[in-house]
């Protein structure tokens, strides 16, 4: 189609704000489904996606609407996927901002406001259910007027739930966002924003054509990676997979590129034809780096190859996701994984367990750490167990905190940051209840339980957003755990000197309520170094016997014995002392509870 | 044949008290005879297994000594001789006519079930002796020439504190038996008597390690061997035998064979174990009709066999003789536990350390291959 009758745009919100509702109803009002076929979250095909309620992949539609194609293109709207959000923005001219009419403006709007203008796209302001009686669309509409610089008469008002204005929304965006600006004949060049891995197709590459034209059956070329490929299947989705002849400057669609190994294609790169190419690459993407990282261990240790082939799918669809084979002596064979945060990591985890059908233990999730050690290298440590005991500068992850809250609660969300290592940064109304905060804080802080605590001390009022800040240096120490002498290194901890007390001493009373009595005394330790933080004692046992044993209770007793005897063949072996796994299990969830 | 050792079972009790788990069989005065008369059948079924000379049978139950007195007279009369016979008893039915009847009959050695010396916490048991009649019993039996006498003992009853333990320590020393066997008190899930004491029995459960450290301290104090697990005897020996250690337990432990008689008795022969099955009824009614009773079989590989082996052998206090037995142990555990100075083993034998018996059931899970 002609470029100028094109509009490529995405939804961009806060969570819960209603952006998948807004999505179903366009494809409703076009037709682009068929009322027989609707269900809430069209575009969200993942299980989890539709049990959850949100978006973790982002997902592309083609829709037709008074003469004109609009491409929508939908976008996660957590925190830990801002990368997948700004893949997607790339791909667009335009951006439907969604705010709820009786929030207002939360963390996550600001945060993809800002990527919006950032990328150039024009903003559609939209305030969505204004059907609700809490609604205060007034309200809603200025502060989004103020956010944006422009009047509160353009901020549409809309029920996405009702259907009310939603047309409104389709005009909006031929009337105010431009058409592509691509150059129809020049070489061809498509941007990669998203793939996916259909298991008989390969991957299946998601593309914005900018210049030119791609025809089936084309050789195309990978320009960053110089991997060759050919079009074998090309076309739009609608919502499904529609294969079309071709694809020209400014639509958006897929490639079936045929192959089998996703790391030959990656997010951000230019594809072009090989007969004809391009000169330069379209300006890629910044590539992201997981901050988060914990091990995953299979419970049973038969399963590792299982998980190790599960992480193999997994990556297929997400590229974000990192791992490495990781050893520890208490829980075998496993994974040091890294993600994008904590959500990212709870999805993984629950699609391994899942899709896939695996018990998985999962360690304490840490941060990336930046060490220089006495020979002055620097190296990067994704696991406390690693982290050189001489160490010259350690400097951790810092992220700016972006976090909105009504006014009363301003107190709260300080006294959390300030426990948390928090930096004040900035401090701004942005009505006359509801105050924007900014905050510096390591990245360690939050990743244990820092959302939960938000949420309950401000009684569900706050949101957060934030943006990594770059590394910082610390005075950050490690912690061993030590189990009859013996380090446990899944349960070794950086954490800043002022917290190392507590923790170690918190660690050692859980792990000694947890560790069944042996038959020798067990000395449960915190250590920084060689010096001991913390210590607990598990007494041994002074009895263990089968009371009475005669001729008529030999058989039974010797099941018995042979039962205690499978039993110790289930514990993991700490050097001579043995812990079941729940002990490591309920040790590892104490960042919930305690710190 | 060579089996040495006689187990029979007598499942008849006056009542049923609220922690027992045995085969029993309450009353039923009426089928004491056609009982005995079953035993007796089954013995001739089975007699060829059995050497001509017996070492040891055991009268156990139930109650043997509730059993009435023609019958019991009767069948104690038809088995075959043995150096030990014992008949376990219960106080309130020991008359001096009945240690008389026992006495003649050849009975050398009776096993009295005490339990307890406090009229409280027999009453918890469901006991129906009181303390005095297990004194009158114990003495009766004295009177009767009877030079070996056990008492049974059990810890850990709901309401019974360390100074109760003593209590019934002390009563029992009091009485110079000549063999004590102490137990923990065994609750099984599900019962009546779980049910009434459940908490009682969590918060005995957690005190058990202190009473049995007491009961080995206070019996060893005396002068007792801790010959076995749960058992003691005093020095010496009765008539005809080097020590009073009960030699047909001792067969068990030591891996013997051994052939039981009656409802839900156990015997263990060659490469098999079986059991009759604990039906009264069933059990008469086959024997009556010239039929061996219902059984469960199971064999015994040579695995399994060494493995019971270690099993019961490291219960006693004398060492373990390790020939043929080697492929049953792990030898890294053997090391790990020397270590920690839980076992000690030369070229031939195995034994425990004394803090390794209080362990005994870790320790030798953990010793098996």
């Amino acid at each position: 189609m002609d470029q100028h009758h094109i509009r490529n745009f995405s939804i961009i919100a806060h969570i819960d704000h209603g952006k998948s509702t807004l999505a179903d109803r366009i494809l409703e009002l076009t037709h682009a489904v068929s009322s027989r076929d609707m269900r809430a979250q069209v575009l969200d095909t993942m299980e989890l996606e539709r049990e959850r309620g949100i978006t973790i992949k982002a997902q592309a539609v083609r829709v037709l609407w008074k003469g004109h194609q609009l491409n929508l293109i939908d976008t996660p709207g957590h925190v830990d996927f801002t990368y997948e959000v700004s893949r997607s923005l790339q791909a667009c001219e335009g951006a439907v901002l969604v705010v709820d009419a009786a929030q207002g403006i939360e963390a996550q709007t600001l945060a993809n406001a800002y990527l919006a203008l950032e990328n150039d796209l024009e903003i559609v302001p939209v305030v969505n259910k204004i059907d609700l009686p809490q609604a205060d669309p007034e309200g809603a509409a200025a502060q989004l007027a103020e956010l944006l610089g422009i009047e509160p008469e353009q901020v549409l008002r809309i029920s996405a739930k009702t259907g009310e204005g939603v047309e409104a929304v389709l005009d909006a965006v031929i009337e105010r966002v431009p058409g592509p600006a691509g150059n129809p004949t020049a070489p061809a060049r498509a941007l990669i924003f998203d793939s996916s891995y259909d298991q008989y197709r390969g991957v299946v590459a998601f593309v914005r054509v900018v210049d030119g034209t791609f025809s089936t059956r084309e050789p195309l070329r990978a320009m960053a990676l110089g991997t060759r490929l050919e079009a074998q299947e090309l076309g739009f989705f609608s919502p499904t997979l529609r294969p079309a002849d071709i694809l020209s400057a400014g639509e958006v669609g897929y490639v079936m590129t045929g192959l089998k190994d996703v790391s030959e294609l990656r997010v951000g790169d230019t594809i072009t034809s090989e007969r004809a190419p391009a000169a330069e690459p379209l300006p890629g993407y910044k590539e992201v780096k997981p901050m988060v990282f914990a091990g995953l261990f299979p419970t049973d240790s038969d399963d590792y190859p299982d998980l190790r082939d599960a992480l193999d799918r997994l990556k297929l669809n997400d590229a974000a996701l990192f791992y490495e084979p990781e050893t520890s002596n208490a829980l075998g064979f496993g994974f040091r994984c890294g993600f994008l945060g904590l959500l990212h990591m709870e999805i993984v985890r629950e699609r391994l367990e899942r899709e896939f059908d695996l018990d998985l233990l999962v360690t304490a999730p840490t941060v990336a750490y930046r060490v220089q050690t006495r020979t002055g290298d620097w190296v990067e440590v994704h696991n406390p167990a690693e982290m050189p005991r001489e160490v010259e500068v350690v400097e951790e992850p810092y992220i700016k905190a972006s976090i909105i809250v009504p006014k009363e609660f301003v107190g709260a969300v300080m006294e959390l940051n300030n426990e948390r290592r928090g930096r004040f940064d900035h401090l701004e109304y942005l009505s006359e209840d509801r105050v924007h905060l900014t905050y510096e804080l390591p990245l360690a802080e939050i990743v244990l339980d820092y959302y939960d605590q938000l949420k309950s001390r401000t009684r569900g009022y706050a949101s957060f957003d934030y943006d990594l800040a770059g590394f910082r240096p610390g005075e950050l120490v490690r912690v061993d755990v030590l189990v009859g002498g013996e380090p446990v290194d899944a349960l070794s901890l950086v954490v800043h000197k002022d917290f190392a007390y507590g923790r170690g001493k918190a660690l050692v009373e859980r792990l000694r309520a947890e560790i069944p009595r042996q038959m020798f005394d067990v000395a449960i330790q915190a250590a920084i170094g060689a010096r001991i933080i913390a210590r607990e004692t598990v007494k041994a046992r002074r009895k263990d016997v089968l009371a009475k044993c005669y001729g008529g209770d030999i058989t039974r007793k010797r099941k018995l014995l042979e039962k205690q005897k499978a039993g110790k063949k289930r514990m993991k072996q700490v050097g001579a002392v043995e812990v079941p796994q729940e002990a490591f299990l309920a040790v590892l969830n104490l960042g919930d509870s305690q710190r | 044949m060579s089996v040495r050792h006689l187990y029979v079972h007598l499942p008849f009790c006056a009542s049923r008290c609220g922690y027992c788990d045995f085969v029993t069989v309450v009353g039923r005065r009426g089928e004491h005879d056609r009982y005995v008369d079953a035993l007796l059948a089954e013995l001739e079924l089975e007699r060829a297994l059995l050497a001509h000379d017996l070492e040891t049978v055991f009268l156990g139950g139930g109650t043997p000594t509730f059993t009435n007195g023609d019958a019991l007279g009767r069948l104690l009369e038809a088995l075959p001789r043995a150096d030990e016979v014992t008949v376990e008893a219960n106080p309130e039915t020991i008359t001096p006519e009945l240690a008389a009847l026992l006495r003649h009959a050849g009975v050398t050695r009776v096993s009295l079930g005490a339990q307890s010396f406090s009229p409280r916490l027999l009453e918890v048991l469901e006991r129906r002796a009181q303390p005095d009649d297990v004194r009158r019993a114990f003495y009766a039996l004295r009177d009767a020439k009877f030079d070996n006498i056990s008492l049974d003992l059990i810890y850990g009853i709901p309401g019974q504190s360390p100074s109760d333990l003593t209590r019934d320590l002390d009563a029992a020393l009091a009485l110079e038996p000549d063999h004590l066997s102490c137990y923990e008190l065994e609750a099984k899930p599900g019962t009546r008597f779980t049910h009434t004491f459940g908490d009682e029995l969590a918060r005995q459960a957690e005190a058990m390690e202190d009473y049995f450290e007491q009961v080995v301290a206070r019996l060893t104090g005396a002068g007792f061997r801790w010959y076995e697990t749960a058992n003691f005897c005093r020095p010496g020996g009765p008539a005809g035998a080097p020590d009073f250690r009960s030699r047909h337990n001792l067969a068990y432990w030591q891996g013997r064979e051994y052939l039981g008689l009656g409802m839900g008795a156990v015997s263990t022969v060659g490469p098999r174990r079986w059991r009759n099955a604990p039906g009264l009824a069933r059990y008469v009614a086959a024997l009556a009709a010239g039929q061996r009773p219902p059984r469960e079989v199971e064999p015994l590989d040579g695995d399994v066999r060494r493995r019971e082996r270690v099993m019961l052998g490291l219960r006693l206090d004398e060492p373990l003789p390790l020939a043929g037995l080697e492929q049953a142990l792990d030898r890294q555990a053997l090391a790990r536990l020397e270590r920690l100075g839980l076992a000690r083993s030369d070229a031939s034998t195995l034994a425990l350390t004394e803090r390794g018996r209080f362990l005994g059931g870790g320790v030798t899970a953990e010793l098996l291959a």
